[in-house]
């Protein structure tokens, strides 16, 4: 009885110093899943599975403790939700590492995510809205030799598909370092001033055996490249070179060009006023671990295309431009400025203006003096910054946001969207340019502390593709809980009459905390759905969807 | 002997039990240990980040995120009282990606905001954090645990996270009646 009763002291007064320094470490992450029950809808082409039912779920857990971390993704598609793309099947392991990080140094094993300078030459990240992922798999570590200096070093396959649960990897390496030296933070002196001053060098390269009985094709393949921020108080520039070696694939119809690709943002802000100038020119500069793939298949780069990211419906998901990796040069301007609380014109709480225009052209490629079919299979001299008249894409739109008083919120806004659908292919029907001009009004009417009603009004107009469209919400919201909304798309302006569809579509979700749980019902468009500067097409659907996530 | 192997128990007992209680309220999550960066490119280690004791908001939105602006634009409103009350910091960490990145400090300062940005163009926080999709709203005390947590934005919620805050400073007063 004594020996016990000690045993169990010293065995409770152990685990409470566990507790008591609290030396469990820490658990963060989320788990969410995506349920659709779906309906055959002949009038809007939607079908219905074989299975009927279908589902996607993710966990990622995270866990850390006294710098060693490590954690796992949990992945399930049974199967995947529709519009998915067909790289995801089966549940299982999709991710996972350890690692070890303090003031110094870095570490990472197994999978990981990253990105050089603006990610033009290397950039590995996930997206479970999209069904997007590249992540890498081998090994990361970064050192900070010194405050303000940071040396990363990324080696490993990338994720190709996940198959019976299983990550299917690319054959090809890829392996990568990044400098990053920020002089505001070397130099203690510069700490206060309103200067500030950064520069950055990478250098990428992938392996892939070759063995074509044809082309001589280099199993290695280097980009490089370099940049510079620049600050002075509101004043910013900064800018991003890179090359890329030749790099015959199957996207530049392999080819022995060099790939290159510029990247420049100005801007200037103060309280109330921001203003943003940035221009890109890129030319051959598709880069993947593979040569042979194509679509969103293991890429190592990501290109940013400089266009608005719009959120209302109708201007979202009807005509999105994504930036061409193959040659483009384009240029976005941006104005935002809020007309002072209290003036004239801008009311009680002020009024926001923002005004935005992006345009992206076809790059020239001058053939003179180049033998087209000689060995060396370079086929044109591109420069960057000249543009040809060809154009891909043009947005101009403007958006004023006032709130009137404590119950009464207004946004009004216009956008001219013309997209060339023979170079991003949105429509069968149309040809060229199809040029729509698009009305929103956003409307926020709040009732009490709690409860508030908002309707969106859209308007789209356009000759071409299939005519005009309109877009309804409305969404009444007790706050912190509840949400219901209805939404209906209508496609007025349609030329063949028995096409004049409309789409109703309604949510109901549930809010705790970190927990959310929505159910839906309708009729879903066809089209494009688009995060970042990736878009995925998602067929015409029509039935039940239940989603639930939770963090912790 | 016995008996105070017995009384040495139950003291120890009690203490696991209280020791439990502490670990068993929501607050032994801290931001993590890792590397985000300001809009000036200046590197922040987010475990390392302290408010002289009182509370910090963490709030992940993005410019192309409708619900995130209208939460921050309606606590901006409010925050300067907000400040007065709690001493409150409010730290917004932009996921934008670098298709959008250039546009945070333009729309930040033509917004009139005032909070404390970072940038998150490749999600490490985000993942780090747990979070899915913003907004996504973190309420620190002032010792950097988490105390409270919410995903989405309904008009009103800043009302809940204005009280929580309330909560914390009267607690804070409780521990330490000179504050």
């Amino acid at each position: 009885m004594k020996k016990l009763l000690v045993v169990a002291t010293l065995l409770i007064f152990s685990t409470h110093l566990l507790f008591a320094q609290k030396d469990l470490g820490e658990l963060s992450g989320n788990i969410s899943s995506y349920f659709q029950y779906l309906r055959t809808d002949s009038t809007i082409g939607a079908t219905q599975p074989p299975e009927k039912a279908l589902i996607n779920s993710f966990a990622n857990i995270n866990y850390r403790i006294r710098g060693f971390k490590a954690g796992v993704r949990v992945e399930s598609y049974l199967p995947r939700i529709q519009g998915y793309p067909d790289r995801f099947d089966g549940t299982g392991l999709g991710y996972r590492y350890v690692g070890y990080s303090n003031d110094f140094v870095d570490v990472t094993l197994g999978n990981f995510y990253d990105q050089f300078g603006s990610g033009m030459l290397f950039r590995a990240w996930e997206s479970n809205t999209l069904g997007y992922d590249n992540m890498m798999d081998g090994i990361r570590l970064a050192v900070h030799p010194y405050k303000g200096i940071t040396i990363k070093g990324v080696y490993g396959n990338q994720r190709f598909a996940f198959q019976n649960g299983k990550v299917i990897k690319s054959d090809g390496i890829t392996r990568g370092v990044d400098l990053d030296v920020n002089f505001k933070t070397i130099f203690p002196k510069l700490e206060k001033s309103k200067f500030s001053l950064s520069m950055g060098g990478s250098f990428v390269s992938k392996f892939q055996k070759a063995d074509d009985p044809v082309l001589n094709l280099p199993q290695n393949v280097g980009a490089y490249g370099g940049r510079m921020r620049f600050g002075y108080s509101g004043f910013f520039i900064d800018g991003e070179y890179v090359i890329k070696e030749n790099d015959p694939s199957s996207d530049n119809k392999y080819i022995y060009n060099k790939g290159k690709g510029v990247l420049l943002n100005m801007g200037y802000s103060m309280k109330g006023l921001g203003i943003l100038f940035s221009a890109k020119s890129v030319d051959n500069m598709s880069f993947r671990s593979d040569r042979t793939k194509d679509l969103q298949d293991l890429y190592i780069n990501y290109l940013p295309s400089l266009t608005k990211t719009h959120t209302y419906n109708l201007v979202a998901t009807l005509y999105p431009y994504t930036t061409q990796p193959l040659g483009e040069v384009s240029f976005q301007g941006d104005v935002i400025y809020t007309i002072p609380k209290g003036s004239k014109l801008g009311g009680k709480y002020g009024t926001n203006i923002a005004v935005n225009f992006s345009t992206a052209y076809q790059p020239v490629h001058h053939t003179s003096g180049i033998n087209q079919n000689d060995s060396s299979r370079v086929t044109y001299r591109a420069v960057p910054f000249d543009k040809s008249n060809l154009k891909f894409w043009q947005d101009f739109n403007i958006e004023i946001t006032r709130k009137f008083n404590k119950t009464f919120k207004a946004k009004l806004c216009y956008y001219n969207i013309q997209l060339n659908n023979n170079i991003v292919e949105v429509s069968s029907t149309a040809h060229g340019i199809i040029n729509s001009h698009i009305v929103v009004a956003d409307l926020l009417f709040r009732i009490n502390d709690k409860h508030s009603i908002r309707t969106e009004l859209q308007g789209l107009f356009t000759k071409q593709d299939r005519g005009g469209w309109t877009t309804f919400v409305i969404e009444y919201t007790i706050s912190p809980g509840w949400y219901i909304s209805v939404m209906d798309q209508y496609n007025y302006g349609n030329p063949i009459k028995s096409d004049r569809t409309n789409y109703l579509y309604g949510s109901v979700g549930y809010i705790r905390g970190s927990s959310r749980i929505s159910v839906s019902y309708g009729r879903q468009r066809a089209g494009l759905f688009c995060v970042g500067g990736i878009c995925r097409y998602v067929p015409a659907s029509n039935g039940l969807t239940i989603s639930f996530t939770q963090s912790f | 002997m016995k008996k105070l192997g017995i009384t040495l128990s139950i003291i120890a007992f009690s203490l696991q039990l209280t020791a439990q209680e502490t670990v068993l309220e929501k607050r032994d999550k801290t931001l993590p240990d890792m590397t985000v960066v300001d809009m000036d490119g200046n590197t922040i280690n987010p475990s390392k980040v302290t408010n002289d004791g009182k509370p910090i908001i963490v709030n992940f939105w993005a410019t192309w995120c409708a619900p995130c602006k209208r939460e921050l634009s309606a606590i901006n409103d409010l925050y300067q009282d907000w400040v007065d009350e709690s001493g409150v910091k409010i730290i917004a960490v932009s996921i934008d990606d670098e298709r959008t990145k250039s546009r945070v400090k333009p729309f930040v300062d033509g917004e009139g905001w005032e909070y404390d940005i970072w940038m998150d163009p490749n999600w490490d926080f985000k993942r780090a954090m747990g979070v899915n999709n913003p907004p996504f709203t973190f309420l620190l005390d002032g010792n950097g645990k988490i105390v409270y947590e919410h995903n989405n934005y309904s008009p009103g919620d800043e009302n809940i996270l204005h009280a929580k805050l309330l909560e914390l400073v009267n607690e804070a007063k409780k521990e330490d009646p000179k504050k």
